[in-house]
């Protein structure tokens, strides 16, 4: 990595490494609270905070208990009393066991006191298929959040946004929550050093087009970006919109695009009944019902728990086949 | 007597604890009056019987100590500090409630006191606290959380992953069980193997006793020594205070699961005659006294009614206000959507 800002590289879990450092430096009520966060414990399950302990003191990057409701939970009540904790849930899937502080408290309270208290808290989470980590370390849960009025929640698709959402997470004045793909960890692309943000709520366009608007986030981007590579050889042009943020979601940047391309596919790796695709889904027949050229398409998992082996699981994941054929279908 | 006229404290304090705990008597008689006529509605828990907890405990906490409470919990919040006419309101759902009507009676808030709320999860309240007392030692400040829930909460995996962490940490906290003996309709002796709950806070190395949770002046103390025993760094508390609620768990509730002199042989215990009488005896109070006091809480009561009636809805707008922070353009409260 060199010191030139355009060109330093940094895998996601350098730059959510990075962004952790940053916020603890600028402010002190920032705290992690998570399973072997600290050094001596090994700093969590993909060594994202190593480092930060040595640097901040064990009584800022707290190493926890296996107790996941008293993780979030102490976040939320250390928020209320003034700080801003970011609590590590290791896995998406143990929200099962955090989900009472989650919903009940984080995402209510300031709704429940008629606006006393906020909770600026953030959860981060690996979450998603690939490693072989099998059923109960491997999904995409962002229906269970993004179903939850009060919460908000980001997924990056890279290492500059994984940064700059972070940082935006963290100094937020509500519970949002990060969902990091953890195959993305080990993905690298280019950092710009210091602190900047990328705000909740905006989407990017990760590549312009004409005919088929792809609306994806997370890993899914990457996949996207390689399908309308593949669909340009056949003189599709697809645009690609990387949502960055789920709740709040940059409506306008959906509904602008397919204005546009009368044609929408939606990508991504949760399984498809009851996800966020059907939601947008209806999103975008709410808007353009009539006017548009065929009909929304969903390339989204099949309703299944996720399988250990590696045929099976990949068979699981959609990827940039899956998304090259869901934009053919959109464009004929 | 004058020092109930002038709101002050006579001897020991006994009188306004007295004086406290027939405020909430009298309010919580007045919510089933409001409740058959229709203008509380939802759940209603209350605590009557059970006065002596809320009352005793608080009176051992300083103004800027922090509680967390349950569902249950009108008298907690009163006894905090909070208007007899705010929490009224609430209850009636009027913007001029503690919570501007969005919690009702289980969610009960007040910033100012420091009362974190009511709380409609049983063991919910347990992580709060525990994470309020992480923020106050991280601060360095020697304040106390006392969290409240009842013996059905100890059930609850938050309770045990809670007692274990504000252990490990040292944690400011209180742990305040009002073991009634009953969660909903089944006792406890059906639902835990080990019905001695201090056993289970001493598993965790709390320090944890038991004390009779319908004699207000034996709460105090229990809880003022440990109070104490926790602001000098001795780390979390657990009190178990035996009481009894005289009513059904809520207005839903027919109570058909306990017996009529099981709740005969209670009553006989009342906290509120039990500390009267007392005090008569003692010579700290007369019986001039005691109705003067009941008067002034009658005429609160009714103040305190008047204002919740006199009280106005949010309007349909503000529906979505509050959900998540205003973005700057909106921060008058419009809609968002
Ligand atoms: C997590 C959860 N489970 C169940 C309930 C329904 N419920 C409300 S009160 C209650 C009984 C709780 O009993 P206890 O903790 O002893 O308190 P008490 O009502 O006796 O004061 C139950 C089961 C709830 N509110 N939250
Ligand atoms: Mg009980």
């Amino acid at each position: 990595m060199s010191g030139d800002p355009t060109n330093r590289k940094l895998t996601t879990a350098q730059a959510i490494h990075e962004a952790l450092d940053l916020a603890m430096d600028r402010d002190p009520t920032v705290l992690l609270l998570g399973e072997d966060v600290d050094d001596p414990s090994g700093g969590g399950v993909f060594h994202i905070s190593e480092g930060l302990s040595t640097k901040h003191g064990e009584h800022r990057v707290r190493s926890t208990p296996i107790a996941e409701q008293a993780i979030v939970g102490a976040a939320i009540g250390a928020a209320i009393g003034g700080f801003r904790p970011v609590a590590e849930l290791m896995f998406m899937d143990f929200f099962a066991v955090a989900m009472d502080q989650i919903s009940n408290h984080a995402a209510k309270l300031r709704y429940m006191s008629g606006g006393q208290t906020g909770v600026p808290i953030t959860i981060r989470t690996a979450a998603g298929a690939g490693m072989q980590f099998g059923a109960q370390h491997s999904e995409m849960l962002e229906s269970w959040v993004t179903h939850i009025p009060g919460l908000k929640v980001v997924v990056a698709s890279n290492p500059a946004d994984a940064k700059g959402l972070l940082m935006s997470a963290i100094f937020d004045d509500d519970p949002v929550v990060t969902i990091e793909p953890t195959l993305n960890y080990w993905v690298s692309g280019p950092v710009p050093e210091g602190e900047y943000t990328v705000p909740i709520g905006k989407a990017n366009v990760a590549r312009a087009g004409s005919d088929v608007t792809v609306i994806t986030y997370g890993r899914e981007v990457s996949f996207a970006l390689q399908a309308a590579e593949q669909v340009a050889a056949e003189g599709i042009s697809a645009e690609v919109i990387d949502l960055r943020s789920l709740v709040p979601m940059d409506e306008e940047a959906i509904l602008g695009s397919v204005g546009r391309t009368k044609r929408a596919v939606i990508a991504h790796q949760a399984v498809r009944r009851g996800g966020l695709g059907a939601e947008i889904s209806c999103l975008i027949n709410e808007h353009f019902f009539g006017e548009l050229q065929s009909p929304v398409v969903r390339v989204a998992g099949p309703n299944v728990p996720i399988p250990y082996a590696a045929e099976l699981e990949s068979m699981f994941v959609v990827d940039a086949n899956d998304i090259a054929e869901g934009i053919r279908r959109a464009a004929k | 007597m004058t020092a109930v006229a002038s709101g002050g404290r006579v001897g020991d304090g006994s009188v306004a604890m007295l004086r406290q705990m027939i405020r909430i008597r009298r309010f919580e008689e007045r919510c089933v009056e409001l409740y058959s006529r229709g203008d509380i509605r939802g759940f209603l828990h209350l605590a009557i019987g059970e006065e002596a907890c809320a009352v005793g405990v608080t009176e051992a906490l300083d103004t800027d100590d922090a509680v967390v409470a349950t569902y249950r919990e009108h008298g907690h919040a009163l006894a905090r500090g909070l208007s007899m006419g705010a929490v009224m309101a609430e209850l009636e759902g009027k913007v001029e409630g503690c919570s501007r009507g969005r919690g009702g009676s289980m969610h009960l808030f007040d910033a100012p006191t420091r009362f974190y709320g009511g709380n409609a999860i049983v063991a919910g309240g347990l992580p709060l606290a525990v994470g309020l007392a992480l923020a106050d030692r991280m601060n360095g400040r020697e304040r106390v959380t006392a969290c409240f829930f009842g013996d059905g909460a100890v059930a609850e995996g938050e309770f045990h992953e809670c007692l274990n962490l504000a252990s490990l940490w040292h944690l400011p906290v209180l742990f305040c069980c009002e073991n009634n003996l009953y969660a909903m309709g089944t006792a406890l002796r059906l639902t835990e193997s080990e019905t001695d709950l201090s056993l289970k806070a001493a598993s965790y190395r709390i320090p944890s006793w038991e004390v009779d949770g319908m004699d207000v002046r034996a709460v105090r103390e229990a809880a003022a020594r440990a109070v104490e025993a926790i602001r000098s760094g001795g780390g979390p508390h657990f009190l178990e205070m035996r009481t009894y609620r005289f009513r059904a768990h809520s207005m839903y509730d027919p109570d058909r699961y306990r017996q009529k002199d099981e709740i005969e042989s209670w009553k006989q215990h009342d906290p509120i005659p039990t500390l009267s009488e007392a005090l008569l005896a003692e010579g700290v109070l007369t019986a001039a006294d005691l109705v003067s006091m009941e008067e002034a809480v009658d005429a609160e009561v009714d103040d305190a009614v008047s204002f919740a009636e006199s009280g106005t809805i949010e309007p349909v707008e503000d529906l979505e206000r509050f959900v998540t922070t205003p973005a700057p353009a909106d921060a008058d409260g419009g809609r968002r959507s």
